[in-house]
C-alpha cells in the first residue's frame, strides 16, 4: 500500500518534471531566436514564391539569352552574345524598338497630361461631379482584352461610331486599324482612354492635398488664375507627375491585350512593341534565346528609364 | 459692377460643366456604344449613318455568345483563379506584413527591401522562365499553373505595412499585457483596424486578375481552360466580323462582373488607388 503510494507520487513527480525541463528548454531557444521562428514561418510562403517564381527567372531568363533553343529539342546549344548582336543588326528589331519609343512616349504623355486637366476639371465643385468621376475612372477596372474587342467595332469605317463622329466633322474615317501609321495612333488613343483614368484619380487625390492657404495667399498677392496654376498647382504636384511618369512608363512597356487583340502587332510590324516582340519570340516563333535576350534589353531599358526619371526628378522636383 | 462679376462668374461655370460634360461624353461613348450594341439586330449594327437606340434588344445575341464559345467554363476558370489567387495573396501580404512590423527581429529590413525590390522585375522577364518552370511540373492547363505563379505579393506587402506602422502602438502593447498572442493580437486587434485597406487590397488585386492576360495565355493552350478575358478575344476572332452582335454580348457579360465590383466598392477604390498611389 505504502509502496504503491510512493510509486504513483514518483510517476507523478516524473510527469511534472518532464514538462518543465522541456519548457526551460524552450524558454531557452525562445530567448535564444527570439522572434526568428514565428518570423521565418510568416514571410517564408510568400518569399518562396517571390523566388521561384520572379527571381529565379531573371537570373534562368540572363542564362537562356545565351543560348540557342526551340523549346522543344532536349539540348540547348551555347552562341554567347549572338542573339543580342542578331537583335542589334535586325531590321526588324530597330522597327519594334521605334515602335515601343513612339507606343510609350504617346501613351505616358497622352495618360499624364490628360490626366491632369481631366483632373482640374473634375476638381471643380459641380453638380453630378461625383457621376462624372465615375465615368472617367471607369474604363481603368476592365479587361484590356474586353475594350479591345468593343474597340475594333468602334473603329470600323464602314459602320463604326467613330466613323460617325468623322463624318459630323466633315472627315472620312481612315481604316485605323490596317493603317501602316494610323494603326498605332488608334492602339494609343485605345490605350490612353482605357488608362487615363488613373492618372485622374491620383492628379485628384494630390489637387486635394494642396493647403487652401497656399491659394488664398496666391490671390491676396495678385496671382489670377493662371499664375495660381503655374506657381502653387504645378510645383505641389511635381512629385506626384514624377511618380505618375514612372508608374505609366512600366505599365505602358507591359501593354498586350489591347495590342493583341486590335491589331495582333499589325499591320506587317506597325504595332509590334517590345513585349508582343518577345512574346512572338518566345511563343510563336518558338525561338527561346531571342526573347530571353530582348526580355534582357527590355528590362535593362525599364531600370535605366526609371533611374533617369527619378534622377531628373530629384534635380528639377522639389520635396518639401 | 457686381452683377458684371456675377455674370462673369456664372458664365465661368457654364462653361466649366461643359468641358467637364465633353470630357463624360468622349469617355462615356464607348461604354454606351459596347452596351447599346450588344442589343442591336444585325442590320442595325451594319448600317451607316449608325442606330443609336436599338429599337427592338435583341437579347438573344447573349444566348448567341453563350452557345458560340464555352462561356461557363471561362467564367468558372476566371472565377477560380482569381478568388484563388486574390486569397493566397491577401494571406501572405498579411502575414509578411505583420511580421515585418511586429516582430521583433533583426535584418528584417534587408527581406522587406527582398520582397519589395520584386516589383523592380516586369512579368515580361520573368514570362518565358515560368512557363519552362510550369511545363516541367506538368501545370499546363491545371489550376495551379495559373495562380501559382502569380500569387506572390510585392506590393500588397507594401500597402499593409505601411497602413500597420499607423497603428497605436499602446493598443498593442495593452492587447499583448492582457495575454493576447499573435493569433489573438491579429484577430482581434490588427484585422479589425484594417478593414478600408483589406477592401482596397482586394479590389485592386481582384481586378488585376481578372482582366490579367498574359499568363493564363501562356499557361493555358485548350479552349476549356481558357479565362474569360481570352475566351472574348476568342469569340471574336471565331464569329469574324459577320456577326458582331453576339460579339458584343459577350463583351458587355465579361465586362460585367468588373464593373459591378466598381460601383458597389467605386469609394474604396478611388480613395485607394489614389490615396495609395500617394502614400508610396
Amino acid at each position: 500500500m505504502e509502496r504503491s503510494i510512493d510509486v504513483v507520487e514518483r510517476e507523478r513527480m516524473a510527469k511534472m518534471a518532464t514538462p518543465t525541463t522541456s519548457n526551460a528548454l524552450l524558454l531557452h531557444l525562445r530567448r535564444r531566436l527570439g522572434d526568428w521562428p514565428l518570423f521565418v514561418l510568416l514571410v517564408a510562403p510568400n518569399l518562396l514564391l517571390l523566388a521561384v517564381f520572379t527571381y529565379w527567372p531573371l537570373v534562368y531568363n540572363a542564362y537562356l539569352s545565351l543560348m540557342q533553343w526551340d523549346l522543344i529539342s532536349p539540348s540547348k546549344l551555347f552562341v554567347g552574345l549572338e542573339n543580342y548582336r542578331f537583335l542589334l543588326e535586325d531590321s526588324e528589331f530597330r522597327e519594334v524598338s521605334r515602335n515601343t519609343v513612339v507606343f510609350t512616349v504617346g501613351t505616358v504623355g497622352g495618360t499624364v497630361v490628360l490626366g491632369l486637366l481631366f483632373a482640374l476639371l473634375l476638381d471643380q465643385p459641380l453638380r453630378g461631379i461625383a457621376l462624372a468621376r465615375g465615368v472617367v475612372f471607369a474604363p481603368y477596372v476592365l479587361s484590356g482584352a474586353a475594350v479591345a474587342v468593343f474597340w475594333v467595332n468602334m473603329l470600323n469605317p464602314r459602320f463604326g461610331v467613330v466613323a460617325e463622329v468623322a463624318s459630323w466633322l466633315g472627315t472620312v474615317s481612315p481604316d485605323w486599324l490596317n493603317h501602316p501609321r494610323l494603326a498605332m495612333v488608334a492602339v494609343i488613343l485605345v490605350y490612353i482612354w482605357k488608362n487615363v483614368g488613373f492618372t485622374t484619380i491620383v492628379y485628384l487625390a494630390g489637387l486635394q492635398r494642396i493647403p487652401k492657404e497656399l491659394y488664398e495667399a496666391a490671390t491676396v498677392d495678385g496671382a489670377g488664375m493662371l499664375e495660381r496654376f503655374r506657381f502653387v498647382t504645378m510645383p505641389q504636384l511635381g512629385p506626384i507627375t514624377l511618380f505618375l511618369v514612372v508608374v505609366s512608363t512600366i505599365s505602358s512597356f507591359q501593354a498586350f491585350d489591347l495590342i493583341k487583340v486590335l491589331t495582333d502587332g499589325g499591320p506587317v510590324n506597325a504595332t509590334t512593341t517590345l513585349l508582343f516582340y518577345i512574346w512572338e519570340q518566345g511563343f510563336v516563333a518558338f525561338n527561346a534565346g531571342r526573347a530571353a535576350a530582348a526580355a534582357v534589353v527590355l528590362f535593362a531599358l525599364l531600370a535605366v528609364i526609371s533611374l533617369l526619371q527619378v534622377r531628373i526628378g530629384e534635380r528639377r522636383v522639389s520635396y518639401d | 459692377m457686381t452683377s458684371r462679376i456675377r455674370w462673369r462668374r456664372l458664365v465661368g461655370r457654364v462653361l466649366l460643366g461643359l468641358m467637364v460634360l465633353a470630357v463624360v461624353v468622349v469617355m462615356g461613348l464607348p461604354l454606351y456604344w459596347v452596351a447599346t450594341g450588344a442589343l442591336k439586330t444585325n442590320r442595325e449594327i451594319y448600317t451607316f449613318p449608325p442606330v443609336w437606340i436599338p429599337s427592338d434588344p435583341q437579347w438573344v445575341n447573349f444566348v448567341a455568345a453563350w452557345q458560340a464559345v464555352p462561356f461557363g467554363r471561362f467564367f468558372v476558370n476566371s472565377i477560380v483563379t482569381t478568388l484563388g489567387a486574390v486569397t493566397l495573396e491577401l494571406f501572405f501580404a498579411l502575414l509578411s506584413a505583420y511580421a515585418l512590423v511586429f516582430l521583433r527581429v533583426r535584418g528584417k529590413g534587408l527581406i522587406f527591401a527582398l520582397i519589395i525590390a520584386a516589383l523592380l522585375v516586369p512579368s515580361t522577364v520573368t514570362l518565358l522562365p515560368n512557363y519552362l518552370t510550369i511545363a516541367r511540373l506538368g501545370w499546363i492547363n491545371t489550376y495551379q499553373g495559373l495562380i501559382i505563379p502569380v500569387a506572390a505579393v510585392a506590393f500588397g506587402v507594401f500597402l499593409f505595412r505601411q497602413h500597420f506602422l499607423t497603428l497605436p502602438r499602446d493598443l498593442l502593447d495593452a492587447a499583448r499585457l492582457d495575454g493576447c498572442g499573435h493569433p489573438g493580437l491579429i484577430r482581434h486587434v490588427v484585422l479589425p483596424l484594417s478593414q478600408p485597406v483589406i477592401v482596397t487590397f482586394l479590389v485592386i488585386y481582384l481586378v488585376a486578375h481578372w482582366n490579367d492576360f498574359l499568363w493564363p495565355l501562356v499557361a493555358t493552350n485548350r479552349l476549356e481552360w481558357r479565362t474569360v478575358p481570352i475566351g472574348v478575344a476568342y469569340l471574336y476572332q471565331v464569329e469574324g466580323v459577320q456577326n458582331w452582335g453576339p460579339i458584343l454580348a459577350g463583351t458587355v457579360m465579361a465586362l460585367l462582373p468588373m464593373l459591378v465590383v466598381y460601383v458597389v466598392a467605386q469609394r474604396w477604390i478611388v480613395k485607394g488607388i489614389g490615396g495609395g498611389a500617394l502614400k508610396g
